[in-house]
């Protein structure tokens, strides 16, 4: 497979998983908001963590004074200057596949141009203003769906094995950042530890990971902060627990060389197969000794790593800067002349 | 209701002074068109606009569209498509082929010629300054022996019909001819859309061009190459016929590249895969040849690939179109076809030219400075309707601007009478006046595989002009495109 075409695949599939976690983040915490008494602090010191979990900080106060729900919400949702808002990750995404279409089926394509379609429509705005509840539903189905139709009608080969790796790397970073978002809001003052408060926001980090229902049949509805962590960290078949990614992560890799699981052939695969490691041997208490935050912090920097390994051996290409304004202008037998949108395709390192 | 059917519109409908493809006189159906006349009449305007709605909706979910530009939105528009059919009959269509056929051959050998003995200028047949001053001459391939001795693989060539309903020919497109997707995609529509129309006519399929077209390219394949690989270089996703690139490769499924993809070492092509470098053999480039080799050509591009043209001429890797072929493009050689023809066929032109003038001729460039309100002027390279000049529709203004033009670079432009162009039944919005059907002016570009033996793609790409009394229907200029039907015998 073209290098640029993997690269593509993976990215594409990175956006969509990106833009459904937004989606799903901003659908919890609207409700969550909905259960508290809305004095201005409480409501800065909810919707900026989220922001920071997302490292949009400085971003974010560009366009913005204050981080309150509709602020955040609008910047994560719609805003095209976010390159991470969930407009800015379908169309990526969309972009990515128009440049693989004869890598993925029709079924795929059509579905993903749909979604595009949709956001960028008037309705899209309608739907969000009627229902923002209805709308990130939407988002949220419009991705479990392109999900299915790549499993059900591409082939299970190279090319798909990076829409799994993207897709795992990127589920791995968001339910990261998710857990994150938990250490950064400040429980109001009076409130204690393990007290209502608590619970309702540790019970919105599993909502965050679609993980409520699996958590409360496995610790039968007991919420405890160090029992969610093991959740969501260590599980390994729930499908967004960071173990589970991680052995998805390090299969896909190994399919994509074929080598077998028990060595390494590449970088890529060292790193993967060495965090897999340390996640099937680690207890949660070990985690809490060196600070959540910190094991999270470095974590997400592994992932990063993993991504410029894969990066750089099988997707090397040259940068795309310069190319596009001459494409556009390329004359083609009684067509016609181009300039048009500037955005870049692909790779996004983060 | 009865007055809400397609059958009232087409009683209004006015065929007026042009040469209609369906009608003789108001309500004097053509034979051919016939059953389709009979068949839409029992269709409520309804039920037409649904049909129209889900083919509109099914090219848009398919991102069946090209880009607008000067839009930062990055904003995508359809082709308009046309429902209404434009029919050929079985022999209108033999003629048409075998007037291309011809056409295509004399301009293969006139190629070959002026890229090796050049006899044809030796013989003062055509004036041999107008070969090589002309843009498109690539006088470093002077010599150069090129696959199977085939210039033009791919030809489009655009034909027109004058008021009395003959066909003419009116450029041939013989570098990077966009369209044919269209061409294919508009007959999957129609098919969607009115599934019972077409089992009541015998209608010609298009469904093998992109068989044909691998076909083609393997068959150009440096020698002893027996299982080849084939690729589709495209300029990338931004170009405006991108849509068209991807469609033609995951038709013939191979590999569509960008010049990025592609690496020259020891003069041989590789593309970069997952697993390494892996040899490439014959190239369908939707890159024109001064974008092809930033070491040969342009200096500053982007797009191409360092060392192809090398890699070329040693014979390592093969090119569809070959390198060149835009001096057949050149609008002044155009004049120059029937002499080809006669020249090394022997035999008269079956598809005439339009009346052609040449303004570095002295006596043409008086005539066409005298009557610049009565005639198309074209610069010889341009295309998409750019750098034309039509006088009866001009300003003065407009028309002084191409008088120093010309005198400027006589070289530069030939000029044509305008030709009311034939015209097909179109569907209108908000028709005020008129009624929903009313008549277009239309164009056809069919395209031609020149490889192992000539095929021709039955039909071909009809252009619509949407706007009313326009006569230029390039789809940069706002416009569309109907399906084009060839009746079997």
């Amino acid at each position: 497979m073209l290098s640029r075409a993997a690269d593509c695949l993976y990215w594409m599939s990175r956006y969509i998983e990106r833009a459904e976690n937004n989606a799903r983040i901003l659908e919890v915490n609207q409700q969550l908001m909905l259960d508290f008494e809305q004095s201005e602090a409480t409501v800065r010191q909810h919707w900026a963590p989220i922001i920071n979990s997302l490292e949009e900080h400085e971003l974010f106060h560009k366009f913005y004074a204050e981080a309150d729900g509709e602020s955040v919400v609008e910047f994560v949702t719609f805003e095209q200057k976010n390159p991470n808002s969930i407009f800015s990750c379908l169309s990526r995404a969309r972009e990515n596949a128009r440049s693989v279409r004869e890598q993925i089926s029709s079924e795929m394509w059509e579905h993903l141009n749909e979604l595009y379609l949709f956001i960028r429509s008037k309705g899209a705005r309608e739907l969000f203003h009627a229902s923002s509840y209805q709308f990130f539903k939407h988002i949220l189905q419009g991705s479990f769906q392109f999900i299915g139709i790549t499993d059900a009608t591409m082939t299970h080969g190279e090319g798909w094995q990076f829409i799994q790796l993207g897709k795992f790397l990127e589920r791995a970073d968001r339910t990261s950042r998710i857990l994150d978002v938990k250490y950064h809001i400040l429980l109001p003052s009076g409130e204690r530890v393990g007290g209502n408060v608590d619970t309702v926001q540790w019970m919105a980090v599993l909502r965050s990971c679609s993980a409520l229902e699996a958590y409360t049949k496995l610790y039968v509805g007991q919420i405890a902060p160090w029992k969610v962590a093991e959740f969501l960290i260590m599980n390994d078949s729930f499908p967004r627990a960071l173990r589970h990614c991680i052995h998805r992560l390090d299969f896909a890799l190994h399919s994509i060389s074929g080598v077998s699981e028990d060595r390494f052939s590449n970088e890529a695969e060292r790193l993967g197969g060495k965090l897999r490691g340390e996640l099937d041997y680690t207890r949660i208490g070990e985690v809490f000794q060196a600070g959540l935050h910190q094991y999270l912090d470095r974590f997400q920097k592994r992932l990063s790593e993993i991504n410029d390994a894969t990066q750089e051996i099988y997707c090397e290409i040259p940068p795309p800067e310069q190319r596009q304004s001459q494409s556009q202008s390329q004359s083609q037998g009684g067509g016609s002349q181009a300039q048009g949108q500037s955005q870049s395709v692909g790779s996004a390192k983060r | 209701m009865v007055e809400d059917t397609v059958d009232t519109f087409f009683e209004n409908y006015q065929p007026e002074s042009f040469f209609d493809e369906m009608f003789t006189a108001p309500g004097e159906v053509r034979s051919h068109y016939k059953d389709l006349l009979s068949r839409f009449q029992g269709m409520s305007h309804e039920e037409f606009c649904r049909k129209r709605a889900l083919a509109d909706t099914s090219f848009l979910t398919q991102g069946i569209t090209f880009t607008v530009y000067n839009d930062d939105q990055g904003t995508e528009r359809i082709f308009p498509f046309d429902l209404i059919p434009r029919i050929i009959p079985a022999d209108e269509w033999a003629h048409l082929e075998r007037g291309l056929e011809q056409r295509i051959r004399a301009l293969n050998l006139f190629l070959h010629d002026i890229y090796h003995e050049q006899r044809i200028l030796k013989e003062k047949v055509i004036p041999a300054e107008y070969v090589l001053s002309a843009a498109h001459f690539r006088k470093e391939f002077m010599g150069f022996n090129v696959p199977r001795d085939i210039y033009i693989h791919i030809c489009g060539t655009d034909l027109i019909r004058d008021k009395d309903g003959n066909y003419l020919v009116l450029e041939d497109n013989g570098r990077c001819p966009s369209g044919v997707s269209y061409v294919l995609e508009n007959r999957v529509a129609m098919k969607r859309v009115f599934p019972r129309l077409f089992a009541s006519h015998a209608v010609r399929p298009v469904d093998d061009y992109a068989q044909n077209l691998l076909n083609l390219l393997r068959y150009i394949a440096p020698d002893s190459r027996r299982d080849p690989t084939v690729v589709l270089l495209t300029p990338g996703i931004y170009n405006s016929a991108y849509y068209e690139h991807s469609y033609l490769a995951r038709s013939m499924g191979i590999e569509i590249v960008e010049g990025r993809d592609l690496v020259v070492q020891n003069d041989e092509v590789f593309m970069k895969t997952t697993k390494g470098l892996k040899p490439v053999d014959v190239i369908y480039r939707r890159i024109d040849d001064d974008f092809l080799d930033p070491q040969v050509f342009r200096p500053d591009s982007c797009l191409g690939v360092p060392g192809i043209v090398q890699a070329y001429r040693r014979g390592k890797v093969s090119l569809a179109n070959s390198i060149g072929t835009g001096v057949a493009d050149d609008k002044v050689m155009y004049y120059f076809v029937p002499r080809m023809i006669r020249f090394y066929l022997g035999e008269e032109p079956i598809l005439p030219n339009v009346q052609t003038y040449l303004s570095s001729e002295e006596k043409d460039r008086s005539y066409i400075l005298d009557h610049l309100d009565q005639l198309v002027v074209k610069a010889a390279n341009e295309s998409g309707g750019y750098g034309m000049l039509i006088g009866t529709q001009a300003s003065q203004a407009e028309i002084e601007k191409f008088r120093e033009l010309i005198q400027a670079n006589p070289r530069n432009y030939i000029a044509q009478p305008v030709i009311s162009l034939s015209r097909s039944p179109s569907y209108v919005d908000n028709a005020a006046e008129g009624g929903n059907l009313q008549g277009r002016h239309i164009d056809l570009r069919p395209y031609i595989l020149y490889g192992e033996k000539i095929t021709i793609l039955p039909g071909g790409l009809t252009r619509v002009a949407m706007k009313k009394g326009s006569l230029v229907v390039n789809s940069s200029q706002g416009g569309g495109s109907k399906d084009t039907w060839v009746l079997e015998e």
